[in-house]
């Protein structure tokens, strides 16, 4: 460091990085951060966007919030949402890494991209596509279990089914990122400890088990946060296919509910509860990852 | 992977060999099938979307949907808007993020920790609790239904900055010293010696902002009203909205015309964008 301070210049070099930074800063200063502590202030209001006048009203949108029984479908919806985006993309992303992993023909660049491809497509565009092949008199999907002797159900008229579809279609867009993080992970594995396990006569699964498995760990470890952080966020499929319905909040996530609250009812105030309950669970999450890493660093 | 690396175990059985090529078709078929279907939908004629059961190949195949798409909606301005959106806020993305991650790996001044922090912590802040606040400003502003509207509150960059830091601070320190004993100046070190030295970088980070900015679907929809501004994936709900749920060849035109560009993009530089996309998951 002493050389450092004996160069000359260094309140032009502070006033270079001032110069640099301060667009960024600024920026994030009036909105990323601004309107995070002013959401928060909002949360304790009722407010109709776009009237001047609002009410300071406690903390009623919070009880409301943690009592309602449509929460109770949101938040449900929301864990059923992410749970099963998260398993299903982690799952079958692993399962094709390890098979693309393997020497067979035709695996490299052809197969890769294309399973990688959905993910750099719209997600609005996909919701859209996704809507059509899922229309149950002349839909694809329909279509495909008539074929096999299933009577399909309507997509469209049941909550259930329709969290299904949407969870599906998100799963098949993200698949892609899951499975290139794992495969990246395979390959830079160590192969000299599959060769022990060969030499070993160990089977499959045991060499899954005992020898890959434990050294995805960390591949792991990011995927589960970064993909449940996505996946809680999801806006774009959910709003394409299903406006939040059918039965008002059949597909309604805590996200679909903000924007619905905030935009087309114009509860700004309630919205803005429900953003900052979401915020601090998504913080919670985070300082997770981060304790967990921390952790894992120090052993 | 180079041969020498392949793995006793890669040496591989007719049996599994043949299994393995079955789940690659499946796998084939289940990405790929959605693609097609919204392809072949495209181009076929108005009864033959309907058909039930459905017809796999368009007979005849037509052009019509694609002109419906223009007929429909002004998708051409959907389309201008969206390139110059992406474009513009990409340049300024990549702009900012540089220069922020240079200030913050190769200068020293007072506060760098700090100013690092306030950056890196804005990741951790969710979209969705910038969105009625933001949109309560800018309509204070006078800024919807314009451009500024749309891409001023996008523009700050807290992971590209995260990403470009993470590659500078890796860079071998030696070199950068002996830069500095020559006396370079920053604009000559940034220019001369860092840059030349992180061009993958870069490149994988302005992958990733185009393929984000392209596919932005909530700020403009709540921004732009109309198609003075809105960009493609807006543009394409609007269409599906006067076309209503009746006719779906134009909607689906729409859609082959709002994932073409990126998918092409993606087919040509893919190496980079997984790069990017994948920066940081696998060390970690």
């Amino acid at each position: 460091m002493s050389r450092i301070e004996e160069r000359p210049g260094r309140g032009k070099e502070a006033l270079l990085a001032a110069a640099l930074l301060l667009p960024n800063v600024l920026l994030l200063l009036v909105w990323t951060y601004r309107p995070l502590v002013d959401n928060i202030r909002l949360s304790f209001f009722r407010w109709n966007l776009g009237s001047p006048r609002s009410t300071f009203i406690g903390w009623d949108n919070y009880v409301e919030f943690f009592t309602s029984d449509s929460s109770r479908t949101v938040l449900w919806n929301t864990l059923i949402f992410t749970g099963a985006a998260v398993i299903g993309s982690m799952v079958i992303g692993l399962a094709l890494a390890l098979l693309l992993d393997q020497k067979l023909f035709g695996r490299g660049g052809g197969v890769r991209s294309l399973v990688f491809a959905p993910f750099v497509l719209s997600g609005a565009a996909i919701g859209v596509a996704f809507q059509f092949i899922f229309t149950p008199t002349f839909g694809l999907v329909p279509d495909l279990l008539r074929t096999i002797g299933i009577t399909p159900p309507n997509f469209y008229q049941s909550a259930g089914w329709a969290l299904f579809m949407v969870t599906i279609t998100y799963v098949w867009k993200n698949l892609g990122y899951t499975f290139v993080i794992y495969l990246a992970a395979l390959q830079a594995r160590r192969r000299d400890l599959d060769e022990a396990a060969e030499i070993d006569s160990a089977s499959a699964w045991t060499r899954f088990r005992m020898v890959i498995w434990p050294q995805l760990r960390g591949a792991t470890f990011f995927l589960l946060i970064t993909v449940m952080l996505n996946s809680f966020q999801v806006f774009d499929v959910i709003h394409t296919m299903t406006r939040g319905g059918p039965f008002g909040n059949g597909t309604t996530t805590m996200v679909y509910q903000i924007y619905q609250e905030t935009f087309v009812n114009l509860r700004a105030g309630y919205g803005a509860t429900v953003a900052t309950v979401m915020f601090l669970a998504l913080l919670v999450i985070t300082l997770m990852q981060v304790w967990v890493m921390e952790r894992g660093r120090e052993k | 992977m180079s041969t020498a690396q392949i793995a006793p175990h890669e040496r591989r059985s007719p049996v599994s060999a043949v299994s393995g090529y079955l789940a690659m078709v499946l796998v084939v078929v289940v990405v790929a099938l959605p693609l097609y279907w919204i392809l072949a939908a495209s181009l076929k004629e108005r009864s033959d979307i309907y058909s039930v059961p459905v017809t796999w190949v368009p007979d005849p195949v037509t052009f019509e949907n694609y002109d419906g798409v223009r007929q429909g909606v002004p998708f051409l301005s959907y389309l201008r808007n969206s390139v110059f959106i992406t474009g513009t806020l990409t340049i300024v993305q990549v702009v900012i993020g540089v220069l922020s991650a240079f200030a913050l790996s190769f200068l020293r001044f007072p506060g760098r920790t700090l100013a690092l922090l306030f950056i890196i912590a804005a990741l951790m802040v969710p979209s969705q609790i910038t969105w009625i606040s933001n949109y309560a400003l800018v309509a204070e502003l006078g800024w919807r239904n314009t451009f500024q509207g749309i891409m001023i509150p996008l523009a700050g960059v807290a992971f590209g900055t995260f990403l470009m830091r993470n590659h500078f601070i890796s860079l071998p320190g030696e070199i950068i010293e002996a830069a500095e004993m020559d006396h370079a100046g920053p604009f000559t070190l940034l220019w001369r010696v860092v840059l030349p030295m992180s061009w993958p970088t870069v490149i994988a980070f302005t992958l990733i902002t185009v393929v984000n900015e392209w596919n932005q679907y909530l700020w403009p929809l709540l921004m732009a009203d109309d198609a003075s501004t809105a960009p493609l994936p807006v543009g394409l709900t609007q269409l599906q909205d006067a076309e209503g749920f009746t006719n779906w060849g134009p909607v689906m035109a729409g859609t082959v015309l709002t994932m073409l560009p990126i998918l092409l993009v993606f087919l040509l530089l893919q190496r980079h964008m997984i790069k990017g996309l994948t920066a940081g998951a696998v060390k970690g």
